[in-house]
Formats: structure tokens, C-alpha cells, sequence
């Protein structure tokens, strides 16, 4: 195939010409970006929070009038008893927080009392001995609270456990190639010793400026006795949608004076998920629509310009043809045009695309583009590009070489 | 004339109903993109209180200092011991502290349950700050304050589920436990953001409820449920001792009406700082920070990541239609060359050609811009997709959004066809003739 014949038909064209090949710069920029926002997205939301996630729905429950520390603690104790008596409900504990639940308190926690030399963030639990059955949480080395382990504290006491359970990115970063347990980390003035090491547990956040620590989480070994706090429930296999319906019920039927909001007040740890994680499906969703709908457009757009070339141009193809050009070498100068014009474009626009990254990258919380992704959308476009101009060019090898005699 | 070349260019759009219908739903699709996303953002970006937002300020001392801080910026609240501290100053013509609280409303009839009610504790300045409308009464006074009254205002629609929206100025109500007199009923009030308490919030929840004054809340040691960030050991083994540690959790806010007024401030609390750091509470040189709304908003990142990568995606996504459809117009006109031959050897001069064919373009526009106000229509559906509920009620199709679609659609498409329609009035009459 004869390139320079095509170049020198370009020049004569070079409005569209360059109208198309900028059109594939551009596709290719966004799509780029987008497909690498979609796969960051999905990573994101697809992280595991260490959770038996399917049995699991959390209640929040807050007190109506003005409960003492002391009147909490039994009407803590009393709730709990009346969660496990609900038919279904395998395990309960209470709690500040939960993974993924969004708000929560966090720590630095280090090898001295020096607040200023903290090792890690981590996020802070309050949990009894039934938290990790409860959760499903594993654990991978040392053992679980004993319940004479579990104190009691108030809203703005002090916090100085004696014992905790960790994860095991934590205690990685603690003590890195040393097991933990039986070891002392400080995250109040006073030495707390580490009694167990969970595999996972995600912490509360799901933003990206967290997201450096989002497996650090500490268990510590207290009921938090203030208004509102949250209830963990386990089900049975099998049972989850049941015990949601049969909760509230049994709880207002053993204590009118309180509140679980009718409209969150329980929710199943899927709720939860899907309501941390909204934003990120949401874009994946908005990405994936407009790659879509651009390449359409892109496509389309070739299918009319080339048309409208091969329209412009039957006279020179009768010619050609009646020159002894073969229906084959038509089509495939069709072709080769578009290919020439394609990777022009796709050259501009792989430029584009690091540069449109580079300008996110600055703008919001990016990563670098993989090159795996322009090479992608490189090939995704020559092949649309490719596609989209057969019919056009299959339209002119079907000019009869007679049509160079038309006309004159 | 206009008329005659409408007439030709919808016949001409006729001639090509594949072509025309590819450039239509290019533009549609670009440009309803483009207007979801920006409705979003309009939403979110919007000044919450135009009027007095360059006249309201945030004060901030830097109380955790150069090691403890967030990169050199003073925390985005006060502790409690500033806090009072520039209270009792009284150095701004008005002053608020605010702190979000989480309580139960105890009903009125017996057979219903308590239910939540959500609100802040303010001192009686806020109101006339923030232009609060009151529907019943008003606030309360600083004489209330410094009495510290059991007063409370509640807003209208916590005022239609209490009392059934009846005036219940002087009424009691009880909240976790504790009885306060309803003093006013504030008609419906929700800046968007809450630019007020946006520190630790999204600023886009539901509107608060009730607003207890906060004197009387600190009386009762009700427990702040917004954020609270804290340095160092936590020692603190009390309410008392947590007033008085370096935990910052009051949202201050300050009014200053004059620039003069402003650069004063700005002194006085840089000589609070100075006086902290002699006294020896502060180990470090003042680090303040007086910030109007705007900027206050913009430091509290208040418009989602998601706003704007969408509305720059969007944006791209136009430019993209923008250039398919030059290159489709291009085509369009070109294959006409004959017709426009034959017009010009009739007398039409370029300034003809050119005109018509931007009025050509311009129908295409419109049709586009018409299809695309039902793809925004559609696509407003789809904005709680990706937002939070609480944003995603903001964004509406509106008429000043409806007139914008349309004229963006058309405006973009005449552009486009700048390049085209003058290609168009170049043809030569002689030449194309001749071909024929």
C-alpha cells in the first residue's frame, strides 16, 4: 500500500483531517482518565472490612431522657440480654463504631508516652468479649477480652486500657517481623499490653485522606456508657431479614424511652456498605456512562466525515477503478487513511491523557495514570476508528469504474 | 430573510435525517452532561449568605502549635478556654459560639415514642447574624445569655411535629430529659452549605431543629455529638477537666461590619495569642486566622471532589461533541457546494452564505438544546446515583436552567459552525458551475 498518495489526499482535506484526529485525541484523553477513575473506584469500594458482613446489622439506639453512667450501664446490660432472647439473633455486643460506619474516634498509638512520636493512626473500638463472634473478625494470634476484662466508662473520662486487640496491619507496622502479642504499645500515658491480633478490620473512614491506615483498627476493652451508642447483632444463617424486622420491636416492647430512627435507625451491614460507598459506585457509574456514550459519538462522527469524503470522491474512485485499481485496493486506501489519521490522534492524544491526569493528579486526590490504560484505550480507539469507516469504505470499492466517465 | 433561511435549513436538515439526528443527539448528550453535573455544582458552590458573607468571620487561634497542628493552619474550631475568652471580650459588634447536639424529643400525646431532634447551641447573636427568619417570637437576648435561660428556638417544622404548627411561643418541650420555653419559631431557614457548622459536617443535612442557648447547655454538661479533636495525652477525667483541655470542638463566628472593624479584630486576637504565649499557656507565636464565608468554605473543602471532577468530565465530554459536530457540519455544507454555487452566480454575496448557514446550525442547536433539556430532565433522576441524598435534592431543573441548556446548545453549535458556514461562503460559483 502506497502511503504517500494518502498523505498527499489528506492535505487537501485538512480541516477534516484534523477535525477527526482531534476528535480521537480528545476521546482518548477522557476515556483514559475515566476507565482509570472506574478502576480506582472499584478498588476502592471492593476493599474487605474483615467483617462477616452477611449476618450482620447495627442499631442505633439513643436514650430519651437523662440517664446516669450508672442507669446506661443497666439499661446497656438489659438491651443486650433482650437482643439475644430475639429469635435469630446469634451474638450482640455495644459499641461507639463500626467499620465503614463513618464517624468515630481515632488515636495515635506508639512505643512511648510521647504523643509526638506516634507510630500509626488507628481507629478505636470499644468492644467486649462478644465483638469478635459477634463480627466474625479472625483471629490469628493470641486470644479474645474475658469478660472480667471489660470496664466501664463515661463520656468524657479517661481512657487508659489495660489490654487491647489489634489488627494485623497494625501490628505489622508496631512491631514489624516480631509477633505482638504479650507486647506493650501506648496509646494513652499508661503501657497497654496487646492480648490479640485480628486479621482485618477495617476502620470507620472510607475518604482518601484515611485511606493510608484503613486496617489499623484497635479493640479496647470497654462499654462506653453514653447516649447514642450502637448495637451489632448477629444472625443466624439465614435469618438476617427477620432479626431486622423483629429488633426495634422487641426493643421498644422491653423500654419505650428511646429512639431508633424509623427511617436508619437499624440497618443491615449491606445498607451500610452501599451508603459508604455511594459516592464511588455513583462515579464508576457516571465514568463508565460517558466512555460509552463518547465512543459512540467518536464512531459516529468517523462514519459521517469518511462518508461524506467518499460521496466527494466517487469520481476519483471510477477513475482509479478504471485505471485497474482492484475493489480490494479501494477499500484498504480507505482503511489505511483512517489508520494514518487514527494513530496521528491517538499520539496527540496519549500526550492528552498523561496531561489531563497530571492536571487531576494536582486538582484532586489522583494517582498516576498506568500506562496499561492508554495502551488500552490506544487499541480500543484504532479499532473503533477501524470499524467505523468499513462501511464507508466498503460503500466506495462499489463504485463502478464507469462512474470516471459520469459527468464530464 | 431569517425566515427564508430557517425554511432552507430545515430542509436541508430533512435532506440528511441520519447526519442531522448524529449532530442533534451529539450536542443533546454534551450538553445535558453538562447540565446535571453543573446543577449539582451550582448547588453546592453557591454563596449561602450573599449579603452578609464578606461581613461574618471565623476567628482561629492556633492552640496545638507548630508540631501539633495541621501543616502551620491553627485547628478549624476553638477550645473552650479561648472560646470564652473572646466572648467575654466582647471585641466585635456581634459574637456566636456553636456546638452541634444529638437529643429526644419527648411527645406530647402517650401512645407515640420519643423521636430525635438535632440542633445546636448558640448564643442569642446568632440570630440576627445569619438573618435567622423568625416565623413566631424571635430570639432570645443576650441578657437571656448571660441569665442563662432555659430558652430554646425551634424551627418550623419541628414546630408542625410538636406542636402541630400552631404559635407556641412560650410553650415547654422537653429534650433528653431537660425542659426548656419555646421563646420563637424560625421560618424555614437552611443555608446551603450550613456554612456555620460545616467543620466536621457535610453542610448539606437536613435543616436543624431546635437551637438551645448555650449557656444553659453547658450548665447541663450536654455532651457535643459534632466533632471534637483533641492533642497529646488525653488526661482529662471529667467535663470540667475537658473544658479546660486542648480539645477544640465551638465553632466561633464573629460579625464585623467595617474593614477597619476587621483589621482590629484581626489585632486583638493576635494579642490574645501574644498574651497566651507570655502567660505561658502557649509555647509558640501567635498563628491566627480571621476568614470570611467564601474563604472559610473553600478551607473546609465544602464542594465534593465529585462535583467537580464530574462537572470537568462533563465539560471535556461538550468540547468532544463540540468538534464531531464541526467536522458533521463541515460535511453537511461541503456536499452542498453545487447548491451554494448556484446561489452565489444568483447574486448572493458570501455575507448571505455565511449568514444562512449559521442559521442553519443555529436549528440544529435548538433542536439539540430541546432534546437535551429532556436528557437533563432524565439525567436529574439519575444525580442521587452519585451524590448523597442531602445534595443530590439540591439540584433541580429550574427555568433559569432550562433557558441555560437551550442557549448553551445553541450558542455552542453557532460556534461550531463558524468554521463550516465560512468554508461554505468561500466556494467558488464559477468553479462548482463549470463542474456541473
Amino acid at each position: 500500500m502506497q502511503i504517500r498518495p494518502i498523505l498527499a489526499t489528506l492535505k487537501h482535506h485538512k480541516a477534516g483531517t484534523l477535525l477527526i484526529a482531534l476528535q480521537i485525541a480528545l476521546t482518548l484523553a477522557i476515556v483514559c482518565n475515566a476507565l482509570f477513575i472506574i478502576h480506582q473506584r472499584l478498588a476502592h469500594l471492593s476493599q474487605p472490612t474483615g467483617l462477616d458482613e452477611s449476618h450482620l446489622l447495627v442499631i442505633q439506639n439513643q436514650w430519651a431522657n437523662k440517664p446516669t453512667k450508672g442507669d446506661i450501664s443497666s439499661l446497656l446490660a438489659d438491651d443486650l440480654a433482650t437482643l439475644r432472647k430475639v429469635p435469630g439473633v446469634a451474638n450482640a455486643y455495644a459499641t461507639d463504631g463500626y467499620p465503614l460506619s463513618s464517624g468515630g474516634i481515632t488515636y495515635g498509638i506508639g512505643h512511648s508516652p510521647d504523643k509526638l512520636n506516634f507510630v500509626s493512626n488507628t481507629a478505636i473500638y470499644f468492644a467486649d468479649e462478644n465483638a469478635l463472634p459477634t463480627l466474625g473478625l479472625k483471629l490469628v494470634a493470641g486470644r479474645n477480652f474475658r469478660s472480667d476484662e471489660i470496664g466501664e466508662i463515661g463520656g468524657r473520662d479517661k481512657i487508659a486500657p489495660q489490654v487491647l486487640i489489634i489488627t494485623s496491619e497494625l501490628a505489622r507496622r508496631l512491631f514489624p517481623g516480631e509477633s505482638a502479642v504479650g507486647k506493650m504499645a501506648y496509646v494513652s500515658d499508661k503501657p497497654s499490653i496487646i492480648i490479640g491480633v485480628v486479621e482485618r478490620m477495617q476502620t470507620p473512614y472510607v475518604d482518601s485522606a484515611m485511606a493510608q491506615w484503613s486496617d489499623c483498627s484497635t479493640l479496647m476493652p470497654f462499654h462506653q456508657l453514653v447516649t447514642p451508642t450502637n448495637y451489632v447483632v448477629r444472625a443466624q444463617p439465614g435469618q438476617l431479614d427477620d432479626v431486622a424486622k423483629r429488633v426495634r420491636a422487641a426493643l421498644y416492647a422491653a423500654n419505650r424511652l428511646r429512639v431508633i430512627s424509623p427511617e436508619d435507625g437499624v440497618k443491615t451491614f449491606a445498607q451500610v456498605r452501599a451508603q459508604a460507598y455511594k459516592s464511588d459506585r455513583g462515579m464508576a457509574i457516571l465514568m463508565a456512562s460517558i466512555s460509552v456514550i463518547l465512543l459512540a459519538i467518536t464512531a459516529a462522527g468517523i462514519v459521517g466525515l469518511t462518508s461524506f469524503w467518499v460521496g466527494q470522491r466517487r469520481k476519483q474512485i471510477g477513475v482509479r477503478r478504471a485505471l485497474g485499481a482492484t475493489r480490494h485496493d479501494i477499500l484498504s486506501y480507505f482503511l489505511t487513511e483512517n489508520l494514518l489519521i487514527g494513530v496521528g490522534g491517538v499520539l496527540l492524544g496519549g500526550v492528552l491523557a498523561l496531561g489531563l491526569n497530571l492536571w487531576l493528579m494536582k486538582q484532586f486526590e489522583m494517582a498516576r495514570l498506568a500506562p496499561g490504560y492508554v495502551l488500552a484505550g490506544v487499541v480500543t480507539l484504532l479499532l473503533l476508528g477501524q470499524c467505523a469507516v468499513l462501511a464507508p469504505a466498503l460503500r466506495a470499492s462499489n463504485v463502478p469504474p464507469v462512474e470516471a466517465t459520469r459527468s464530464v | 430573510m431569517f425566515n427564508y433561511y430557517l425554511q432552507l435549513g430545515l430542509h436541508s436538515l430533512k435532506r440528511n435525517p441520519a447526519l442531522t439526528a448524529l449532530m442533534v443527539m451529539a450536542i443533546a448528550f454534551g450538553v445535558s452532561a453538562s447540565m446535571v453535573t453543573y446543577s449539582v455544582f451550582r448547588a453546592v458552590s453557591g454563596d449561602p449568605i450573599p449579603e452578609k458573607s464578606s461581613q461574618l468571620f471565623v476567628p482561629l487561634i492556633d492552640s496545638w502549635g507548630p508540631q501539633q497542628n495541621d501543616h502551620g493552619e491553627p485547628p478549624g474550631a476553638l477550645n473552650y478556654v479561648d472560646a470564652m475568652a473572646l466572648m467575654r471580650a466582647h471585641q466585635s459588634s456581634r459574637m456566636t459560639l456553636i456546638y452541634s447536639l444529638m437529643l429526644s424529643a419527648l411527645p406530647h400525646d402517650a401512645n407515640s415514642v420519643p423521636s430525635q431532634a438535632t440542633g445546636y447551641a448558640v448564643t442569642g447573636d446568632f440570630f440576627p447574624m445569619f438573618d435567622v427568619p423568625f416565623l413566631y417570637g424571635s430570639a432570645w437576648s443576650n441578657a437571656d445569655d448571660d441569665s442563662r435561660a432555659a430558652d430554646v428556638v425551634i424551627s418550623d417544622s419541628f414546630n408542625q411535629r410538636m406542636f402541630g404548627g400552631a404559635n407556641s411561643v412560650g410553650r415547654e418541650i422537653t429534650l433528653s430529659g431537660h425542659d426548656y420555653r419555646v421563646v420563637g419559631i424560625t421560618g424555614h431557614w437552611n443555608p446551603s452549605p450550613r456554612f456555620y457548622a460545616v467543620w466536621g459536617e457535610s453542610g448539606f443535612g437536613d435543616p436543624p431543629d431546635f437551637f438551645l442557648l448555650l449557656n444553659r447547655a453547658l450548665d447541663l454538661k450536654i455532651d457535643n455529638t459534632g466533632r471534637n479533636s483533641c492533642r497529646g495525652h488525653l488526661t482529662f477525667r471529667s467535663w470540667d477537666e475537658w473544658l479546660q483541655s486542648n480539645c477544640i470542638w465551638l465553632m466561633p463566628w464573629v460579625e464585623l461590619n467595617t474593614s477597619a472593624d476587621v483589621a482590629r479584630y484581626r489585632q486583638f486576637i493576635e494579642g490574645y495569642a501574644a498574651d497566651q504565649q507570655r502567660a505561658g499557656r502557649y509555647g509558640w507565636a501567635p498563628n491566627v486566622r480571621l476568614d470570611d464565608v467564601p474563604q472559610w468554605l473553600e478551607k473546609q473543602h465544602v464542594i465534593p471532589e465529585e462535583s467537580r471532577i464530574s462537572l470537568v468530565v462533563a465539560l471535556c465530554f461538550l468540547v468532544i461533541c463540540l468538534v464531531n459536530t464541526i467536522g458533521l457540519l463541515l460535511a453537511k455544507f461541503m456536499r452542498r457546494a453545487g447548491e451554494i454555487g448556484v446561489r452565489r452566480a444568483l447574486g448572493a454575496t458570501r455575507h448571505e452564505i455565511y449568514s444562512q448557514y449559521l442559521v442553519e446550525a443555529g436549528s440544529v442547536g435548538l433542536a439539540g438544546g430541546i432534546v437535551g433539556l429532556l436528557l437533563t430532565a432524565a439525567g436529574m433522576s439519575g444525580v442521587g446515583l452519585l451524590f448523597e441524598p442531602e445534595i443530590a435534592r439540591l439540584a433541580h431543573l429550574d427555568i433559569s436552567l432550562v433557558a441555560l441548556t437551550v442557549a448553551v446548545a445553541v450558542v455552542a453549535t453557532v460556534v461550531a459552525a463558524v468554521y463550516p458556514a465560512w468554508r461554505a461562503a468561500q466556494v467558488q460559483p464559477a468553479w462548482q458551475l463549470k463542474s456541473n
